[in-house]
């Protein structure tokens, strides 16, 4: 940036400050592209308590970059490839046991050690210095090319056509396993279908917010709107919302500060998820409180 | 035609038989309940009706044909807890995938005849939750509400497509004395007024004593199945534990078994408890 931006109060102006910088627009069109795919995809993860896998996931994304580097192609074959490849570890470890879900934690752990431990050995065959180390644990926001953003966009695209295909199956399937399979719903490969497809969109966004920030877009969109609804449409539609909110936000602000975009986009996550929680915590007591002196709650029940 | 019919038939499980010989015939709109103690093979009794295991020896015939070929006509309650607390999920979001939840692709707002179904399923859905008697807790997370509850709401589940068996796998199981009175209560309506035939596991008769039609007791590796007052006696069941077994009535006809192997009461000690 040769010029110091300044913000002002005239908003249509910042605005169009911001979008003439070709890296901010593919940093927003990017950015957005990762917030309705891993909004979309991490509400069926927090949905199914798969969270730890979504970690484990994301760790898939160092012997990627890695590896990627080592043979020399572009570091997204990295993250795409041992992305997948961990989903379908992952949904093999789980398929061992007859109570498959309460075994997953340590087979899922032993999936992300052995896969950490690959990553470390690819970095020291390659030798030299991983350069862009701080860009594979941080991100690369204001970093995307033209062509990164469209294969965003077309992985995202067909994880989300599959995904509706699949959608009322998986949600039977993910809250209410034994009842689905007797209604002849494949319990065990959806299980597997959906792990593969976390993995796609967690390489896919962490090729933006970094490795360690995947949850900003992953978890905390969801898991706040989890906790404002427990209507399924309007659920899914308000992650989706705050996923956007919070990669526009914070590029917005990013771009008139000289702190990192991944620093603001995270933290605009956690504030939102502290204030709901926060709010429905107020709320909570409140209703109890009501309940206690005999007076009937004040209408608008959180459902 | 009866809904569920046994002859002969034998389960075997990892090498070992669970039982053999068993004779069951439900008829249809009956109300059975499967007694006897942990590891009897009540729950397999279940699991061999809809297919999900098969026998080593045997007939079986559900609703006219072999078991399995018509799960769509049968509603059934596996055996658990409850759902999690952090579940967020409407009970009547939980009913709707009884309905329609093992059908691909999204249910996209069309118009004309398809806009006429929607709405037939979820008036449905309606229709179950207030036969259930779910109908004002029924758009709360299902994850906040009592085991008594959530237990309505899964019965509707089971119910909303009109099935002419139900299998219901231990539902009074984790519930207080007082709920599994109402639960039973409801079973019993619904067998009595739907026309549905019921199969229910439990461990203790007496909350379904007013209902029953018949009772199956499994112990030792067989079965007897007939009217409450010919199988619940300590000379029938003395014959089928091998062991001496007495059977007290208590003055409000409650029944208890003395002597059997292992003793029911103790089966809340395995359990979670649920708020």
């Amino acid at each position: 940036m040769s010029t110091n931006p300044h913000l002002t109060w005239n908003v249509v102006h910042d605005l169009s400050e911001v979008l003439e910088y070709h890296f901010m627009v593919n940093a927003l069109e990017a950015g957005s592209v990762v917030a309705v795919m891993a909004g979309v995809l991490g509400w069926l993860m927090v949905l199914r308590r798969e969270t730890f896998a979504g970690h484990t996931l994301s760790m898939m994304a160092f012997p990627g970059a890695s590896g990627a580097a080592l043979i020399g192609v572009g570091a997204a074959w990295g993250y795409f490839v041992f992305c997948v490849a961990g989903a379908l570890a992952i949904g093999r470890s789980a398929s061992g046991g007859r109570r498959s879900r309460s075994e997953q934690p340590a087979g899922t752990g032993a999936v992300q050690a052995g896969a950490l431990g690959l990553g470390f050995l690819f970095v020291s065959l390659y030798g030299g210095v991983l350069g862009d180390l701080e860009n594979l644990l941080f991100g690369t926001f204001l970093g995307i090319s033209d062509g990164q953003v469209l294969v965003l966009a077309g992985v995202a695209a067909a994880s989300l056509v599959v995904l509706a295909a699949l959608a009322r199956p998986l949600l039977f399937a993910s809250v209410d396993a034994d009842v689905a399979s007797a209604r002849g719903v494949p319990v065990r490969a959806l299980g597997v279908v959906f792990l593969v497809l976390l993995g796609l969109a967690v390489a896919a966004t962490s090729q933006v917010t970094g490795v360690l920030l995947v949850f900003a877009l992953l978890v905390m969109p969801a898991a706040s709107a989890q906790a404002l609804t427990a209507r399924v449409g309007l659920s899914l539609a308000l992650t989706v919302a705050i996923g956007l909110a919070v990669v526009w936000l914070g590029l917005g602000i990013a771009y008139f500060s000289t702190y990192p975009a991944g620093f603001f986009v995270t933290s605009i996550a956690f504030a939102v998820y502290v204030i709901v929680r926060v709010g429905v915590w107020v709320k909570g007591a409140s209703r109890r409180d009501q309940r206690l002196s005999g007076q009937p709650p004040a209408g608008g029940v959180i459902a | 035609m009866p809904a569920v019919e046994l002859s002969g038939a034998a389960v075997r499980l990892g090498g070992r038989t669970i039982w053999s010989g068993v004779d069951v015939a439900v008829g249809d709109g009956e109300f059975v309940a499967v007694l006897g103690g942990n590891g009897s093979g009540k729950s397999t009794l279940l699991k061999a009706v809809l297919g999900v295991l098969p026998l080593a020896a045997g007939g079986l015939s559900v609703l006219g044909r072999p078991a399995g070929r018509e799960n769509a006509r049968i509603g059934y309650l596996p055996q658990r807890r409850s759902f999690d607390s952090g579940t967020r999920l409407r009970g009547s979001d939980v009913v709707r995938l009884g309905l329609d939840g093992d059908r691909w692709g999204l249910p996209l707002p069309l118009p004309g005849r398809f806009a006429s179904s929607r709405r037939q399923a979820s008036a449905r859905v309606r229709e179950v939750i207030e036969l259930a008697g779910a109908g004002e807790y029924a758009d709360r997370p299902i994850g906040e509400l009592s085991g008594g509850e959530q237990q309505r709401l899964l019965i509707a589940q089971a119910l909303v497509r009109r099935p002419q068996l139900l299998l219901l796998d231990e539902p009074l199981d984790s519930l207080d004395l007082p709920n599994q009175a109402v639960v039973a209560a409801l079973v019993g309506d619904i067998c009595r007024e739907e026309g549905v035939a019921v199969v229910l596991v439990a461990h203790d008769v007496n909350p379904l004593l007013p209902y029953l039609d018949r009772v199956v007791y499994l112990a030792g590796g067989h079965a007897v199945a007939g009217p409450v007052e010919q199988v619940i006696t300590g000379e029938t069941l003395t014959r089928l534990y091998g062991l001496p077994v007495e059977v007290l009535k208590a003055s409000d006809g409650r029944l208890v078994v003395v002597g059997q192997p292992e003793a029911p009461a103790h089966h809340h000690d395995r359990h979670e408890h649920v708020h």
